[in-house]
């Protein structure tokens, strides 16, 4: 670089250096996103470690581009040093309370490199609706969707997805939330929710996934598989979060296998069974998780290189979870305080703005645990109509 | 969070709901306010539920009174037509019934493929098909090439019925508003075909004045915006968009008389309001039976207005130092005085609803308290430190200027709330939150005409459905004589435009606004908020 011809005034190109070839692959937790910008009389200069670097230096010079009053297109002299904080800046859109068409989804991604998100959280079903044509199970979407012509994602457009986000260096992590928020499930997999009681009768409503039979398990296997090569990212997103118990409760087998188990009265002990085995077949897949803190709180055994997920603001407070997620020795992603889906009046960015991330005490290997964080956009209020002006 | 029933569960529920609900809305809305019913309670039996579509599950706002049978009618897009039935006072002539025929076919059968004529298909359905609705509008007095007023005629009485259905209306207000019930009566079954159930509707507004503020100074409304705003409210039988045009921040109000207003007070020379541009939202409103009430707010809210208007503020002191900033309008100068007299002349001129808006609210007397003229004024006149006062001599002279140009005025609460001599065909707006039922009394019983605006400030966003608080608000509970209670003529959903712009106004107005507007037109007993959840939910889907 250091060789290069400088250029004519004005300089009529800039040149990007990429150190590390290969710009076909995915980008990852580990990825280099480090760039410098170097912008004086006779040369425009951008070198990255890494192509993603290159997409996030672009972006800073595309911003650093002014016009005066008559209209000539300026840049001042600059030099800039960049690298992110936290590895993992994520967006979680819902696309179960409300479908979101592929458009509103792309256009996110596209605001989404303007800011520098590097992750996009797909949460992309759940207790309303079921939208993702799968291809080992399709009647799952076409019995749980909103609409199973217009309101599913087909498998290209869930690739469209992927490779859109690949192309602003955005990862796509899909979560399969379970074993609860799983209702939408229910139709197209006839036998996987627990069916809930009233007295010695089915009351004809549905929990959470039944977790004591072994079709259970056979189904979640077949579906990671498919997941797992879908969605080419090394994280899935597992869920677990808000498992209502009292359908497991009133279930005469569930009851008859806690006894068995030796649970005792203790659900979350059945809970973490579910969890233990839905972790085990991710890891055989060859996937890493991202789970919600409850499967932490409740003491599921996870594998040290698990990702907590902490949304909950109280009981316990944000950042005493962040501690004791991070003490315990687990990499922790925040979400708490970025609920954005909760609006107020007024400037409420500058509360958003404010939060500090590390704000616990803790050692620095601690803090260093604690990759990033994620805004997120739960749709019980939001569709295509009001998405774009509710998120930015 | 909606935890999803079973599906089973939840057509039995809505099924039992549906034959609850339908049997109560038919008793309770034939009964007038007030005078026994003057037709036998029709028996429920006659009336069949057609299955799953229960016609009345996506009116908005509720008649007041409404039959429906289960007895469907077929509509041919391509045949079925809105026309002047005979011995309407208006006919073809009449460009605002005419627009709204193409407006409203549009409404109900623009998604259809099927509006070429065409050969009707045999034996597809035997329902009788309903070739017309024929708008008769009775009054020798009709209105169609006036302006609406606060005493329009808004009633209307829409029988549907083979071969054709009839909208009678006394004044073309009424036709407008039977319009769009007729569009909302009609649905899509499951095989594309057009229906509507046989049905009497017998209909009116609760209040007479159902505004929308916009605000346009704060940020800047693109024309676009302002008329898609007005779409919104013809489907929500709104009647008055209070535009708040300009304030503080910006002017964007282009005067023919004092063109520095908004060359150096708005925003920039494309964030301005033509003539034109003015004249285009009163008649799009005009169309859809909205008068356009503008507010030129003063004396406080009016910092824009001295950047092209030089020496109409007041410059306020520190000391015996002017400071370089500007308060409230200068009320002791004689050339204030001359310049209202001109603008509201133009404004009296532009505008042609009967009414201004005048503001008067917030004035914050730092400025003049501490400017030495005005000091020696208050003195002069005897007023003491009571600057309320001044405030009032100022409102007053507004207001005698505003009353010589023949227009009715509505002023924010604090206008009354400090004393100020008012004509007593003034209306106030009472809009401050705490104890607005108290104000209401309080003005009310001075004789005083009243709206209602504080409790519907929609610009205060919240998580979840704030559109039941704003539903749940009965406009009447405040203590007061029947005479008292006469006075309040409705009311406003207020969008201030602190936070909004055209990027988000239209999600954040809507269709929170239509939970203001069904509590102004729909009768006081319409509360149930289970049954309004599931007509607005649909009324929604129809206004995307």
């Amino acid at each position: 670089a250091e060789n290069e011809q400088p250029c004519g005034t004005p300089c009529t190109q800039l040149l990007v250096f990429v150190a590390t070839p290969g710009c076909d692959g995915f980008p990852s937790l580990d990825s280099k996103e480090s760039y410098k910008l170097s912008v004086s009389e006779g040369s425009l200069l951008l070198f990255a470690d890494a192509v993603w670097g290159a997409l996030r230096g672009l972006e800073t010079f595309s911003q650093l581009v002014g016009r005066d009053e008559n209209g000539t297109y300026y840049v001042n002299k600059t030099e800039i040093v960049d690298f992110p904080r936290f590895p993992h800046r994520g967006l979680l859109l819902d696309t179960s309370r409300h479908y979101l068409p592929l458009r509103a989804i792309l256009e996110t991604l596209d605001v989404m490199a303007y800011n520098k998100f590097n992750v996009f959280h797909w949460h992309i079903v759940d207790d309303p609706s079921f939208p993702y044509e799968s291809l080992t199970f399709p009647e799952l979407s076409k019995q749980g969707a909103f609409n199973a012509m217009t309101h599913i994602y087909t498998a290209s457009d869930v690739q469209m997805v992927i490779e859109y986000a690949r192309l602003r260096g955005i990862r796509v992590i899909a979560e399969f939330d379970t074993p609860g928020h799983t209702l939408s499930w229910g139709p197209g997999a006839p036998g996987l929710l627990t069916p809930c009681y009233l007295g010695k009768v089915p009351s004809g409503t549905y929990g959470p996934i039944n977790p004591i039979l072994n079709t259970t398990y056979q189904f979640v296997t077949s579906l990671f598989q498919e997941v797992s090569t879908v969605f080419p990212d090394f994280f899935l997103h597992l869920g677990g979060d808000e498992v209502d118990f009292t359908c497991w409760k009133s279930n005469p087998k569930i009851r008859a296998f806690m006894k068995e188990m030796g649970f005792g009265e203790d659900y979350k002990k059945l809970e973490s069974f579910y969890i233990q085995r839905l972790l085990d077949i991710t890891s055989s897949l060859g996937k890493g998780y991202i789970v919600w803190q409850e499967v932490f709180d409740n003491g599921v055994k996870v594998r040290p290189d698990t990702i907590i997920h902490v949304w909950k603001e109280n009981s316990p407070p944000y950042m005493e979870e962040m501690a004791n997620v991070t003490k315990a020795g687990y990499r922790a992603l925040l979400s708490a305080p970025w609920y954005l889906n909760r609006i107020s009046y007024g400037q409420d960015w500058m509360a958003a703005y404010q939060v500090e991330p590390l704000k616990f005490e803790g050692v620095p290997e601690q803090k260093d645990r604690v990759i990033g964080g994620e805004a997120c956009m739960w749709g019980e209020y939001v569709d295509v109509t009001n998405l774009t002006p509710r998120l930015w | 969070r909606r935890s999803g029933m079973g599906r089973a569960m939840g057509l039995a529920v809505g099924l039992l709901l549906g034959l609850l609900l339908v049997p109560a809305v038919l008793v309770s809305t034939s009964f007038r306010r007030g005078a026994p019913p003057s037709e036998p309670t029709p028996e429920p039996a006659e009336w069949e539920l057609a299955w799953g579509a229960v016609p009345e599950d996506s009116l908005w706002p509720l008649p007041q009174r409404l039959r429906t049978s289960g007895r469907q009618l077929q509509l041919a897009p391509g045949r079925f037509q809105l026309v002047h039935g005979a011995g309407s006072s208006l006919g073809p002539g009449c460009g605002l019934l005419e627009d709204a025929f193409r407006r409203y076919y549009e409404y109900m059968f623009g998604q259809s493929r099927r509006r070429q004529r065409g050969h009707r298909p045999l034996g597809v359905r035997g329902e009788p098909e309903l070739w017309q609705l024929q708008v008769v509008v009775e009054s020798p007095d009709p209105g169609c090439q006036s302006y609406p007023h606060l005493a329009s005629n808004e009633a209307y009485h829409l029988t549907v019925t083979d071969p054709v259905a009839i909208l009678k209306a006394d004044e073309v207000w009424g036709a407008l508003r039977g319009l769009e019930t007729f569009s909302q009566l009609v649905y899509e079954d499951d095989y594309g075909s057009f229906l509507v159930n046989e049905s009497e509707i017998d209909d009116f507004p609760r209040f007479a004045h159902r505004g929308i503020l916009l605000d346009t100074s704060r940020h800047y409304l693109p024309l676009k915006s302002i008329l898609t705003n007005l779409d919104a409210m013809a489907f929500n039988k709104f009647n008055v968009l209070h535009w708040h045009i300009v304030d503080d921040q910006s002017f964007p109000y282009q005067s023919i008389y004092f063109p520095e207003l908004s060359d150096k007070g708005a925003y920039s020379y494309d964030h301005i309001y033509t003539p034109t541009d003015v004249y285009l939202v009163i008649e799009y409103a005009r169309l859809r039976g909205i008068r356009v009430i503008p507010e030129f707010d003063t004396p406080g809210h009016t910092q824009s207005w001295g950047k092209g208007q030089k020496d109409l503020l007041t410059p306020c002191y520190s000391g015996e130092q002017p400071t370089g900033s500007f308060g409230p309008v200068n009320p002791i100068l004689n050339t204030t005085y001359n310049f209202m007299t001109k603008f509201f002349k133009e404004i009296s001129s532009v505008f042609p609803d009967a009414y201004i808006h005048l503001g008067g609210d917030e004035v914050n007397f730092d400025c003049w308290k501490s400017n030495p003229e005005v000091k020696e004024f208050m003195k002069e006149r005897g007023f003491g430190i009571d600057y309320a006062k001044l405030e009032s001599y100022y409102i007053q002279k507004i207001l005698d200027i505003v009353s010589s140009y023949n227009k009715g005025y509505i002023v924010w609460q604090e206008v009354f709330d400090n004393k100020a001599q008012l004509k007593p065909d003034t209306v106030v707006e009472v809009w401050m939150g705490k104890n607005y039922a108290h104000e209401l009394s309080s003005v009310t019983e001075a004789g005083f005409t009243a709206i209602l605006a504080a409790p519907w400030y929609l610009d205060y966003i919240s998580y979840g459905q704030d559109w039941k608080k704003y539903y749940s608000v009965e406009p009447l509970n405040f203590t007061g004589s029947e005479k008292q209670k006469k006075l309040l003529i409705g009311g406003e959903a207020c969008l201030w435009g602190e936070f909004v712009d055209a990027t988000n106004l239209t999600p954040r107005l809507w269709p929170r606004a239509s939970a203001v507007g069904e509590r102004l037109w729909s009768n006081r007993n319409v509360t149930d908020l289970r049954d309004a959840y599931k007509r607005l939910t649909n009324h929604r889907c129809r206004m995307l």
